[in-house]
């Protein structure tokens, strides 16, 4: 365990074993995306309230999920980064800003898109909504203080002290349905308790979950190798790498 | 005989504050312009609202309590970016920062000072407003309570955005883009107290609630605010 959190600092030794994880992570979250998308909207039951329209549901939980996790994992990392000034960590932090701001743009979107049929309004000031949009701009102001800070290392640890502020916002969301009576339902899933919905119905947004975490993966993966050969580009194992890729 | 002359020499920790304090105060008696703009964007941006809403005392009855206090997080934002960046163009915050002392007292000295200087007089003002807002005499009182317990924490964790921006040319924008969402929670239960006096309900649970929030940015606030000091000044 601790040899592998030590072999997180060369960001050589990550680059290549996130090469090999790479194609796993993209092959499954396509298989999963498409089964599970296939599932949710053809074959699971329809709400016997909401008819065929809660099948948003199955892009909207997944998603609304991925940014609240992607915005802790950038605090996490943001704390390993200051404390252990660990490179990777700060790399993830960047990596993973954008690509959290726009899971949490996608949750307010389809969460827009699917109380249109049910509240019969695109938006209402509600606990869980505003807190979402808060943590929309709480990625854009990490975005922006990454942006204007030049040096690399500096906007890496001003943008984990924001996360790290910025992490107040996460059980307000978290809580928001249950602290104050709100439109918005309940959350859907419990670790803790066996979900209300039929198995027909959940089972295919558990796919549909799995689905989005390995996309992250993916994405996130891309993104940061993508950074370490930005910022190791003075290296030599870079410079070989590029100068293979330009041979071929 | 030598470490006794340190003991003697170094300053106590509440001697530390006092003198950061005063330090404070002093400059910004100096600049009194800087001091009266702030609160004449206050009152400027509070009168906005009847002229360009609706001067109908209903709407003002309802919406006054939340003109105030958003009117003051404005205030509060403008006077902002100058909370270190004097001191960081001198070299004096590099200063600071290098004595044994901890940081993050001498932060909260800085950030008392601030909160003096620009929380304490819209403070003073917010009654004058709350009159021309046509908000009642009891309202006007749990009006000032919120901004009694809300204008520390505007100045508290602005404190963060104005640490983590104060060596960048685009501060001021900045600073609104970072903390602004953070100044969110504090702002919907500062209005809702009042809301919630205005229509004869009990105030308790949010007084309490404003009071966890002052609490809870009293204690991490300097903390953040010295360690995002410390990363500005690092290069």
């Amino acid at each position: 365990m601790w040899t592998f959190f030590h072999k997180l600092g060369s960001p050589k030794w990550f680059y290549d074993i996130s090469g090999k994880w790479l194609p796993w992570f993209a092959v499954a979250s396509a298989i999963l995306l498409v089964v599970g998308s296939i599932w949710a909207l053809a074959f699971a039951p329809a709400d016997y309230q909401q008819g065929n329209s809660f099948r948003i549901i199955y892009i909207h939980v997944p998603s609304a999920i991925l940014a609240q996790s992607c915005f802790m994992m950038m605090a996490i990392a943001g704390a390993i980064g200051l404390i252990w000034k660990m490179k990777l960590a700060d790399m993830f932090v960047k990596a993973a800003a954008p690509i959290g701001a726009s899971f949490t743009f996608m949750a307010l979107l389809t969460g827009a898109v699917w109380g249109k049929p049910t509240w019969g309004t695109w938006w209402v000031w509600d606990a869980r909504l505003t807190s979402m949009l808060i943590l929309l701009f709480l990625y854009f102001g990490i975005m922006a203080l990454q942006s204007a800070i030049e040096d690399a290392a500096t906007a890496a640890k001003a943008s984990a002290v924001l996360a790290l502020v910025g992490m107040v916002n996460i059980p307000i969301i978290k809580y928001s349905v249950e602290w104050w009576n709100t439109l918005h339902q309940p959350a859907t899933f419990k670790l803790t308790e066996k979900p209300a919905m039929p198995a027909e119905m959940w089972i295919p947004l558990l796919v549909m979950m799995i689905g989005f975490y390995c996309f992250f993966a993916t994405v996130i993966l891309l993104r940061t190798r993508n950074e370490i050969l930005e910022r190791e580009r003075r290296t030599n194992w870079v410079k070989k790498l590029v100068s293979k890729g330009a041979a071929l | 005989m030598n470490t006794q002359i340190q003991a003697t020499m170094a300053p106590s920790v509440s001697h530390i504050f006092i003198t950061v304090l005063k330090r404070d105060l002093t400059l910004s008696y100096r600049r009194r312009q800087d001091l009266v703009n702030p609160m004449i964007f206050f009152v400027i941006v509070v009168s906005l609202f009847p002229l360009g809403v609706s001067p109908e005392k209903s709407f003002l009855q309802e919406a006054g309590a939340g003109v105030v206090w958003v009117a003051a997080l404005l205030a509060t934002l403008l006077s902002l970016d100058s909370l270190f960046r004097s001191d960081f163009e001198d070299g004096s915050l590099e200063q600071i920062i290098l004595t044994p002392q901890p940081l993050f007292i001498m932060v909260l000295a800085k950030i008392f000072a601030h909160w003096l200087v620009t929380g304490v007089p819209l403070l003073i003002l917010s009654p004058m407003l709350g009159v021309m807002m046509h908000l009642e005499f009891e309202t006007i009182k749990v009006l000032m309570l919120t901004l009694l317990l809300g204008t520390p924490v505007l100045s508290l964790v602005g404190a963060i955005g104005a640490a983590l921006t104060v060596g960048l040319r685009v501060g001021g924008v900045l600073i609104s883009l970072l903390i602004l969402p953070l100044y969110i929670p504090v702002l919907i239960f500062g209005t809702g107290t009042v809301q919630a006096a205005a229509n004869m309900l009990p105030i308790d649970g949010y007084i309490a609630l404003m009071g966890a929030i002052f609490a809870l940015s009293l204690t991490m606030s300097p903390i953040a605010t010295a360690a995002a000091l410390r990363i500005s000044l690092s290069n």
